[in-house]
């Protein structure tokens, strides 16, 4: 008899889900799904306000990335106004952007990740958390929790707050770097460079006891897409759209992230409060496509510095032209955070950072605006249309999660089939098999709220469906 | 988020007490006698409704962690429209495709509601901790006390950062 079993909450994740499973007549997996279940309605809830606001407002779409929505709703700011930002403004975004990657993937790899990493997959589920971590190994842990610091840290020295920091808006910045500032933030680099040797050390050395999680956890061909600068390199903060397919051909190239909706569109489901955005000449749910760590890395020529180039120039190594594998998302997210450190003691070094012309002054000059820059997840976009006061009449945001949802769904339903155990009485869901479920969301790092652009943690529940729906179980940790 | 900005102060704090429920560990089901729960986010649908009620049945102590929980902040400000026009700018406006609308009722989805409460309009709230988000500092402090026996007082300190 066919059921569905349903997980919820997914715990470290951030935000709210559940997975379904829908086991057909025989007791196979037929089909199994990620469900968001929180929305706040940014997109509707912003109109009639002031342009200006938004930095301040879309910032709290998420408490992991609001950097990201300060920056992408700056940028759509500064086209409504018809201005180029002074290079500080421009050097100071760029280089809060890299404190926030720092910050964002540590949290994800050591904070949420790391216990199935080190700790094991099967681990019992009640120490399978970062105090669990603390137990076993109290020195990577503390590592991690610093690192995050450090980029919470850079963010506060710029931005006067580490989260929802308000010194961007439309035209540039409002507060001037100082030489004393550099001089604390140099400080951390030697340890933050240690740690993170540390870190893809101790990872890759994991990855041959995880090779069929590497296999069969989210690994399919797909789209990728991500921005890379003038030079076809790794960009963060402003740059052209590249996509590639999973055999490394370039499918797009040089695409203006102002003009994302004459390629990218987006389809509403019923079961989840999560968009599946897709590439347009593709159709959907073909043209559906990765962003974030792995897309980056896979679309980027190269990395532009040098202890980042040299993990790239290995890490490409591990696909035919395009890595595939999910779980790869952890690499690359060290990976990233190893380009971050050096691009942020790069910017210390730049003189443009500490000026005090750091505001470019106008009245509004357009009634659209579109700004766009790479978040921790992936590409982020946010298109607003004003009045003729600059008051917001419409706002549409593309978030990074929800370019993965797709994807999130096929990781799922791929872990589900591969790893789902039959005993006497049919399919055992144990509590491997459900952390696996959990485990190949986690690759994602997906933040749920950003994604429906909602607030709220949510668990993860799994329910095993009967053929007719019929709720057979719902599977929780306390089981 | 803020809480992690302790830093390593959370790991002091993990020596002295017991992180039963959280986003961070892998428990699924609330658990019963809770010493202290720190409710972060606004009451906006169904699933929120019936889990804030659970929480507080099974916490002695019940903290409205942050402004949403407090005052329902950002995620209440989607009261001042109708919600089908809400759910019509991201699902239908938005969206090139529409294979469906997520207006719950499906057992997956949880419907939401037609107003963001606040978490005291729903149950009774012990502390109130504000902020977006609540400083860290504020947050050691306000935790220190409460594990120390004392009742948080408000008065002299300084809020919303």
């Amino acid at each position: 008899m066919s059921r569905r079993v349903i997980i919820q909450p997914v715990t470290r994740i951030e935000g709210h889900a559940k997975i379904s499973i829908q086991l057909n007549d025989a007791g196979e997996v037929q089909s199994a799904r990620f469900h968001i279940t929180e929305f706040r309605g940014f997109e509707k809830l912003c109109e009639g306000r002031p342009f200006q606001e938004m930095p301040g407002l879309m910032s709290r779409v998420c408490g992991i990335c609001p950097v990201s929505h300060v920056l992408a709703s700056s940028k759509a700011g500064d086209m409504l106004l018809g201005v180029e930002i002074p290079a500080a403004a421009e050097k100071q975004r760029r280089l809060v952007n890299h404190a926030q990657v720092l910050q964002s993937h540590a949290l994800s790899f050591f904070h949420l990740s790391s216990p199935d990493l080190l700790l094991g997959i099967d681990s019992p589920p009640e120490k399978r958390n970062i105090f669990g971590l603390l137990e076993r190994d109290p020195d990577f842990l503390r590592r991690g929790i610093r690192l995050r610091q450090f980029g919470q840290r850079v963010i506060e020295l710029v931005g006067g707050k580490k989260i929802h920091p308000g010194w961007s808006g439309p035209g540039g910045v409002h507060r001037q770097f100082s030489t004393a500032q550099r001089d604390e933030v140099l400080k951390w680099i030697p340890e933050a460079t240690e740690s993170l040797s540390m870190a893809l050390d101790r990872l890759k050395s994991l990855l041959d006891s995880f090779q069929a999680e590497v296999e069969h956890m989210g690994n399919f061909p797909s789209l990728f897409l991500g921005t890379v600068n003038s030079d076809g390199g790794l960009e963060y903060y402003d740059g052209t759209i590249r996509i590639v397919d999973g055999a490394g051909n370039t499918i797009a190239d040089s695409l203006d992230p102002k003009r994302y909706y004459t390629y990218l569109a987006e389809a509403s489901v019923s079961d989840s409060f999560i968009k599946s955005p897709y590439y347009q000449p593709f159709g959907y749910p073909q043209g559906h496509y990765r962003v974030g760590p792995l897309a980056r890395l896979n679309v980027a020529k190269f990395a532009g510095t040098a202890l980042a180039d040299r993990e790239l120039r290995e890490f490409k190594q591990r696909g035919g032209g395009t890595v595939c594998e999910s779980f790869h998302y952890h690499l690359a997210r060290l990976i990233e955070m190893v380009h971050a450190v050096e691009r942020i003691e790069e910017l210390m070094a730049d003189p443009d950072l500490f000026s005090d012309t750091i505001q470019a002054k106008a009245s509004l000059n357009r009634r659209e605006g579109i700004g766009s820059c790479e978040a921790p997840r992936g590409t982020l976009f946010h298109h607003y249309w004003v009045d003729a006061n600059g008051l917001m009449t419409r706002a549409n945001l593309l978030i990074a999660t929800g370019q993965n949802s797709h994807a999130m769904n096929q990781s799922v339903d791929q872990t589900a089939k591969h790893f789902l155990k039959h005993g006497a009485h049919g399919a055992e869901l144990d509590q491997g098999f459900l952390n696996r479920l959990e485990a190949a969301i986690r690759c994602y790092d997906p933040c749920l709220s950003c994604s429906t652009h909602a607030l709220g943690q949510m668990p993860l529940e799994v329910e095993l469906l009967a053929p007719g729906g019929a709720v057979l179980q719902c599977m929780t940790r306390d089981e | 988020m803020s809480f992690l900005d302790l830093d390593e102060r959370l790991i002091d704090l993990a020596g002295l007490v017991d992180v039963c429920y959280s986003p961070v560990v892998d428990t699924k089901e609330f658990p019963e006698n809770v010493d202290i729960t720190l409710v972060e986010g606004a009451v906006a649908n169904e699933d929120n409704l019936r889990e804030i009620r659970l929480i507080r049945q099974r916490s002695k102590v019940l903290v409205a962690f942050g402004d949403c929980a407090v005052t329902g902040n950002v995620t209440a400000l989607r009261n001042l429209f109708k919600l089908e026009d809400v759910l019509n700018r991201s699902y239908r406006e938005n969206s090139a495709v529409v294979s469906g609308m997520p207006l719950g009722g499906d057992g997956i989805v949880p419907a939401l509601l037609d107003r963001v409460l606040r978490v005291q309009d729903v149950v009774r709230v012990d502390y109130f901790l504000p902020g977006c988000p609540p400083a860290p500092d504020a947050i050691y402090a306000f935790v220190a006390e409460l594990l120390g026996g004392h009742a948080p007082a408000a008065e002299g300190r300084k809020f919303g950062t």
